[in-house]
């Protein structure tokens, strides 16, 4: 169940170069990333960063463009049953027949899934009072999400991908839903890809990020290590970027002081020394939100290298 | 049963929060050798967190030598006392009071005392690290 179990073993996931295009746009590309077995990750980004696209090839629902995609070690291709057997998908909008009852929803996924766990679905029914004989559009938003929920479940795939889960509910079932989707990760070995928009929460639910923009991969891996390579520095206004340690990510310049968020490792930081600048730790919502306002770069930074290695990367955006 | 608590807008990572609360527990004598902490489904669906941020968390506290695990029992505490002699905390306490009223007579309010101490901190960090060099 945790990410050391799984050291050694195949990834839940991992992308080679992964690209999509649209015509003569390109929804993703040169897409690179390996989330291992009992990780809860995050895709966070804005609209249009690539997101859907990026988790409609994982589930086997859109044929890559170029690159591949590997769900415990097996190649994800569109239209094929393994493919759609490894992974569990609740979408967005948790699309149901509304003129089913839950019990019909089942005797679908039944029908459609060689694997189906028809008890596993009736125990979580009756553990959330949901009424099986109920029509679905007669459910509330969030028992809608959990019907959703419970029919990727059943599948007892080891995967599961939940875009956008809680978008759609009020506060407290959003609460209830993610509350459920935590105990089901501490008791079951499964693995999710939770895509959100909701920045503030993802840091009590995901020990994995991934951060889209422009149809890139900007920054990915265990999140710990993320907010540990990053800091907030206040040094004298006049300081350049250059003398900084490691790479700034995004500078706000006041008349006499500048915050930069910056990147580098823990040695780098360890030694930077100077008397006058304040080093101050980087919150999860803050390292989100400067990599989503960053102009989008090209290059891939999913690959952690010391940024050291990068002299003169040009990182020098200046907000407000 | 002990129950965590989380601060989402502390910036402190929620599986130093945990860790820091066991310490702190321990200091004020809240937790005791013994005593059985919650189980990592309970923490997660409690909190509504990571159950991987409490495995982190429990495991930081084991290697800290502060908790046990008992096969199938669960996380117990196995520090006997506080990590600082309660003498020591008393006094250290004593001196910092003494201090945090000179500030405030000196006219500092909280963010001034916090940026102060952040400050001489980290100066002396660095002043450690050069006397070892």
């Amino acid at each position: 169940m945790t990410q050391d179990d799984a050291d050694g073993s195949v990834p839940a996931l991992r992308t080679d170069r992964l690209g999509r295009r649209y015509g003569k746009m390109w929804g993703l590309r040169d897409c690179t990333l390996e989330v291992p077995a009992g990780a809860v990750a995050a895709v966070v980004g804005p609209n249009g960063a690539g997101k859907t696209t990026l988790l409609e090839m994982i589930i086997g629902l859109l044929e890559p463009t170029e690159g591949r995609v590997d769900v415990f070690g097996q190649t994800s291709r569109a239209d094929t049953a393994g493919s759609l057997g490894r992974v569990g998908y609740v979408a967005q909008d948790h699309p149901l027949y509304r003129d089913f009852t839950v019990a019909d929803m089942f005797h679908l996924g039944r029908a459609m899934n060689p694997s189906w766990d028809q008890n596993l679905a009736d125990v979580r029914m009756d553990a959330l009072s949901i009424p099986v004989n109920r029509k679905i559009r007669r459910l509330s938003g969030g028992q809608q999400a959990q019907v959703s929920l419970t029919m990727a479940l059943a599948k007892r795939a080891p995967l599961l991908v939940l875009d956008e889960p809680v978008s759609s509910l009020d506060p407290v079932a959003r609460l209830d839903f993610m509350r459920d989707v935590m105990a089901i990760a501490a008791d079951q070995a499964l693995t999710f890809l939770i895509s959100s928009h909701v920045v503030a929460e993802l840091e009590r639910y995901c020990d994995w990020l991934i951060i889209l923009s422009a149809g890139h991969v900007q920054l990915a891996g265990p999140a710990d290590d993320l907010l540990a390579a990053h800091q907030l520095l206040t040094v004298p206004r006049a300081t350049l970027d250059a003398d900084l340690p490691g790479t700034a990510i995004q500078r706000t310049d006041s008349d006499r002081h500048s915050t930069v968020l910056v990147r580098a490792g823990a040695d780098q930081f360890a030694g930077y020394g100077r008397p006058g600048w304040q080093a101050d730790p980087v919150s999860f919502e803050q390292l989100i939100m400067a990599y989503l306002q960053r102009r989008p770069s090209p290059r891939s930074y999913d690959n952690p290298a010391p940024a050291a290695e990068r002299p003169g990367t040009p990182a020098k955006e200046v907000t407000r | 049963m002990f129950r965590f608590r989380l601060d989402g807008s502390s910036g402190v990572p929620p599986y130093l929060q945990l860790v820091h609360q066991v310490r702190q527990a321990l200091l004020l004598g809240y937790l005791q050798e013994g005593d059985r902490l919650p189980t990592v489904k309970d923490v997660a669906a409690d909190l509504v967190i990571n159950p991987n941020t409490v495995v982190k968390a429990y495991r930081q506290l084991e290697h800290e030598g502060l908790t046990g695990g008992r096969p199938g029992q669960g996380t117990f505490i196995t520090a006997t006392s506080s990590p600082v002699p309660p003498a020591a905390h008393q006094d250290l306490r004593a001196s910092l009071e003494a201090w945090l009223r000179a500030a405030g007579e000196a006219g500092l309010d909280d963010e001034a005392v916090t940026a102060l101490i952040a400050v001489a901190r980290q100066d002396l960090k660095q002043d450690l690290k050069k006397e070892r060099v």
